[in-house]
């Protein structure tokens, strides 16, 4: 090649630009090595330099990396956060500052305040079905040494990028669930993140999901923040689906304006097995959902599901990939996004189809309505097929209110906001549908409808945001 | 049974592969300054497209070549391809005086340059490696005060003309294979459309790559002034060769304010054998600019051939109430890899825009749609549809699509769905009890199917079209 000289020029100069964000972590990280280590659920510690060398490598994402061309993190990511690397227990408790209650769940309640999990020992109203574990990570590494290790990292590797590998050389904790062979929990586990410190501050967790043959469990994971400083979440989550298991797995993220988040969610499926994810996001400053969903058996059903209500200066990019890599699977994908303000959508649909993965079904929508002159939507469904006895389609549509609705309204005596209201509820409605824990969805329904009436100018409940 | 057909089937080997034995000129292989300077002198240019040239060259050795296409491309050794060749005995000014052994060729491929073309009514450019062969029906034209000529001419005689609008829509710095063209195209058609003038037939050009080892050039302008039509086809067939044959094209369309411009190609080059050896590869730039208002652009494509391609024919919709269209049928047979889509970017008011795509593959290939929708801030009530189905012959080829939409105006309708599929049991049954053999109905299907993109074809072109697809698909299954 002619241009050799000037290729280099190009990357060093590029990588230039990139190592100034990373640095600091870099260093951090070669400075504390040992104290990480230390501190950290001993699972994670295995793969820890190779994430580390991984991440000096990829460094964070820009834009300028395909799958990150509508999330730019560089802003968030020079702020300059604190670490709790040395795992100093914030004084916090979090039944005080957590109010988001969804009334008739009745869940089985666990809190995470940062990056740690906080221990419900003494439950007694609900006690767990006999073999249920929900603890933290760092304790399962002790008490489950070799559970742990037969599934820890083995998809976050399998799909590291930047943002991942990042996460394997800092996180330390998470929360453990496992769920035994053909048993079902009978009502859901309710995860709450809540950040809270008093300066700007990171966190990195690393969960683990087993739901073993036959098991079945529903998990939601709330997002909360309760400081008024920038926040900057990085969590990967790893699932694992056993044959003719049923996972539900919900997020709600309702944080502050000045909260950067950076969601993984990992889920491995395994033969007749059915997986359901929605994911929902109210309120929240950037937000970069990574959804990546194999399917490793025959017969195995997916729904993932999604809606961003945004406003503001929201930024929400919901990056999805459900790869079908055994035949006769069936995954249907809907998103929608209603945007308001200056708020920026990002809507990414990889569908992978391969070679062998005959009479695949796979479904995907995404719809979306700029409610502003000054919203952008940007969406990507992308189909990759390489199997020829497949069904695949995908829709996407950015556009408005249905004129001729509101007319039919206002003709007949709707007031016009009343009316716009209304069709943006029934838009989101066969998402909220999708939520198969009725106290939830009623409990959407409400936050939803106040969401687009303007009431819920911020996260009920939560003190400061 | 489908198995077998398509076995023997892939067995046909490429019906427009050969050779002509025309002397042909051609400088030394490689790349750099004095080549260029070269060019431009055999080429009798003025100043300012030397200037022009070199500016492209310079850039184009700080770039790299784009590597975010879903396409596997071999190391290109620029320095080993030689970058202009001209038959020698050109510039005829009757038949006669044409070189037999070109015509001979010509008619081999089904394009007969005399009377056939006559009766047809089409104005025929033929260009054959880098140099315009013979253009007829320039008499006729040049009465409407349409110019349509080789680029070369059309910088010697029009040379403002070509200043005023050249590397306007694709500037040299666009990227990589633009910047390569820049440099060194060789030649290729000018098109000017007077004022209020209506072409009264279909500007044809048929492009052939000939000599071995030379990466065609070409460059097309074609700009259609207020209120004008016209509509420019262009076709490719290719030899047969062994080594791959690098093609760099641009195309530049302007259309004025009521004008309107249809460019329907059908693309053949020689998409390497049945291992996947040879083969062209097809990397090109084309864009049309709708500058006035109410002006209207459509792309019309079907792309059987080459090896790799990578084309993305795009408007930009700058007028207010223009429109776009692009249609588009791409087939992959064996180890062809094709990478192709449009763009649309609206800028000004009440524009719209409709993309078709079908795409079609067999054997090992991977057929890839990539298409942007971009919908700037002030592009108030910007209506866009876009379809793009895909249809997969045989399990072992892949076929992807790539849609981006970019809405930044709340006014826009922006609508995209696409499908992919395989041919159904139930149809090939249906035809086969009505007594039509599998490969038939195949090729009935699937005809069908890209009866849509076809129909939008220019009606001489259309039964070409369709020939070609045959041919293609015959390679695959029907």
């Amino acid at each position: 090649m002619t241009n050799s000289k000037t290729d280099i020029q190009t990357t060093t100069s590029r990588k230039k630009e990139a190592v100034v964000l990373e640095q600091p972590y870099i260093e951090l990280y070669e400075q504390n090595e040992e104290t990480i280590h230390i501190h950290s659920a001993s699972a994670l510690n295995h793969g820890r330099r190779k994430a580390f060398e991984k991440f000096k490598e990829l460094g964070f994402p820009t834009p300028r990396v395909e799958i990150y061309k509508y999330t730019d993190l560089r802003e968030p990511l020079g702020v300059d956060y604190g670490l709790n690397i040395k795992r100093m227990n914030f004084p916090v408790n979090p039944y005080n500052v957590f109010k988001c209650d969804v009334p008739g769940i009745s869940a089985y309640l666990y809190f995470v305040v940062n990056d740690a999990f906080y221990p419900m020992e003494n439950r007694k109203s609900h006690p767990l079905p006999e073999g249920v574990i929900i603890i933290s990570l760092r304790k399962a590494s002790e008490d489950y040494p070799e559970l742990v290790e037969k599934y820890i990292s083995k998809l976050a590797e399998k799909h590291v990028d930047g943002m991942i590998a990042f996460n394997g050389a800092f996180a330390q904790d998470g929360f453990f669930i496992y769920v035994p062979k053909n048993v079902v929990l009978d009502r859901p586990i309710q995860i709450v993140n809540i950040m809270r410190s008093d300066v700007d501050f990171m966190a990195n967790s690393h969960n683990l999901v087993i739901v073993e043959q036959g098991a079945k469990a529903q998990v939601l994971v709330c997002d909360h923040t309760v400081d008024d400083v920038r926040f900057f979440s990085n969590r990967v989550t790893e699932v694992f689906v056993g044959e003719n298991a049923f996972y539900e797995h919900y997020k709600l993220e309702n944080v502050s304006r000045k909260t950067t988040e950076v969601s993984t969610l990992l889920i491995a499926q395994e033969q007749n097995s059915n997986v359901l994810g929605n994911i929902l996001t109210l309120h929240n400053g950037i937000t970069r959902n990574n959804i990546e969903i194999d399917l490793d058996g025959e017969n195995c059903e997916t729904y993932l599901t999604g809606m961003t209500l945004s406003d503001g200066r929201q930024v929400v990019d919901n990056y999805t990939s459900i790869l079908h890599n055994q035949p006769n699977s069936h995954s249907n994908e809907k998103f929608k996004y209603i945007l308001d303000e200056e708020s920026k959508g990002g809507f990414t649909g990889r569908l992978f189809v391969a070679k062998d993965a005959q009479k695949t079904l796979a479904y995907q929508n995404n719809k979306n309505i700029l409610l502003n002159h000054t919203a952008k939507m940007r969406t990507k469904p992308q189909l990759e097929i390489y199997a020829d006895d497949v069904k695949c389609s995908h829709g996407a549509t950015i556009g408005q209110l249905d004129e001729k609705a509101m007319f039919y309204m206002r003709q007949r005596g709707i007031s016009e906001k009343e009316a716009r209201m209304l069709l943006m509820y029934a838009f989101t409605a066969d998402v909220i549908d999708n939520i198969r824990i009725d106290a939830l969805k009623d409990r959407i329904k409400i936050l939803v409808e106040k969401r687009l009436r303007g009431e819920l100018s911020k996260c009920e409940g939560c003190s400061i945001c | 049974m489908s198995d077998e057909i398509l076995y023997e089937v892939t067995q046909n080997e490429y019906k427009y592969g050969f050779t002509t034995d025309i002397e042909t000129e051609i400088i030394p292989p490689g790349i750099n300054e004095d080549v260029i300077r070269l060019i431009s002198k055999k080429k009798n240019e003025p100043e300012w497209l030397l200037d022009f040239r070199l500016k492209a060259y310079r850039h184009w050795t700080t770039m790299e070549m784009p590597d975010w296409a879903y396409l596997k491309i071999p190391p290109i050794d620029y320095q080993a391809i030689s970058y202009f060749a001209a038959p020698r005995k050109n510039a005829p000014k009757s038949l006669d005086e044409v070189d037999p052994e070109l015509l001979k060729t010509f008619e081999k491929l089904g394009i007969p340059l005399e009377e056939q073309k006559i009766l047809s009514g089409m104005a025929v450019d033929a260009v054959m490696d880098s140099v315009s062969v013979k253009t007829t029906f320039r008499e006729n034209l040049a009465e409407l005060g349409i110019i349509f000529c080789s680029f070369s001419e059309a910088v010697q005689e029009h040379p403002d003309l070509v200043q005023k609008y050249m590397a306007t829509v694709v500037p040299y710095a666009d990227n990589y294979f633009a910047a390569l063209n820049s440099a060194v195209f060789s030649d290729g058609s000018f098109v000017y459309i007077p004022k209020g003038v209506r072409c009264p037939m279909e500007l044809s050009t048929y492009f052939r790559i000939n000599a071995a080892n030379t990466g065609q050039f070409e460059r097309t302008l074609i700009i259609a002034e207020e209120g004008s039509y016209v509509s420019y086809l262009e076709g490719c067939t290719a030899p047969m060769r062994d080594e791959n044959q690098l093609h760099a094209a641009i195309v530049e369309i302007v259309v004025m304010k009521d004008a309107e411009v249809k460019y329907s190609t059908v693309q053949n080059w020689y998409p390497g054998d049945k291992d996947g050896s040879g083969g062209v590869y097809n990397f090109v730039t084309k864009r049309g600019i709708c500058k006035g208002e109410n002006s209207r652009l459509s792309w019309t494509q079907v792309e059987t051939g080459s090896a790799i391609t990578w084309k993305y024919p795009s408007c930009i919709l700058l007028g207010d109430n223009s429109s776009a269209e692009f249609y588009s049928v791409a087939v992959t047979n064996n180890h062809q890899q094709a990478d192709t889509g449009t763009k649309m970017i609206h800028i000004g008011k009440n524009t719209s825009s409709h993309i078709l795509s079908k795409g079609i593959s067999a054997g090992v290939s991977n057929n890839s749609y990539r298409g942007l929708v971009k919908i700037n801030p002030k592009a108030e009530n910007a209506r866009n549809f876009s379809q793009c189905d895909s249809m997969l012959l045989g399990d072992k080829c892949g076929a992807h699509t790539f849609p981006y939409m970019e809405v930044n105006n709340d006014t826009a309708i922006v609508e995209h769905e696409a499908t992919t599929s395989k041919i159904s049991e139930d149809q090939i049954f249906y035809c086969n009890q009505r007594g039509i053999d599998t490969e038939t109905a195949v090729g009935l299907i699937v005809n069908g199917y890209a009866k849509e993109v076809l129909n939008k074809l220019p009606m001489e072109f259309a039964v070409e079209a369709q020939k070609l697809l045959q041919i293609t698909l015959e390679g695959s299954v029907g």
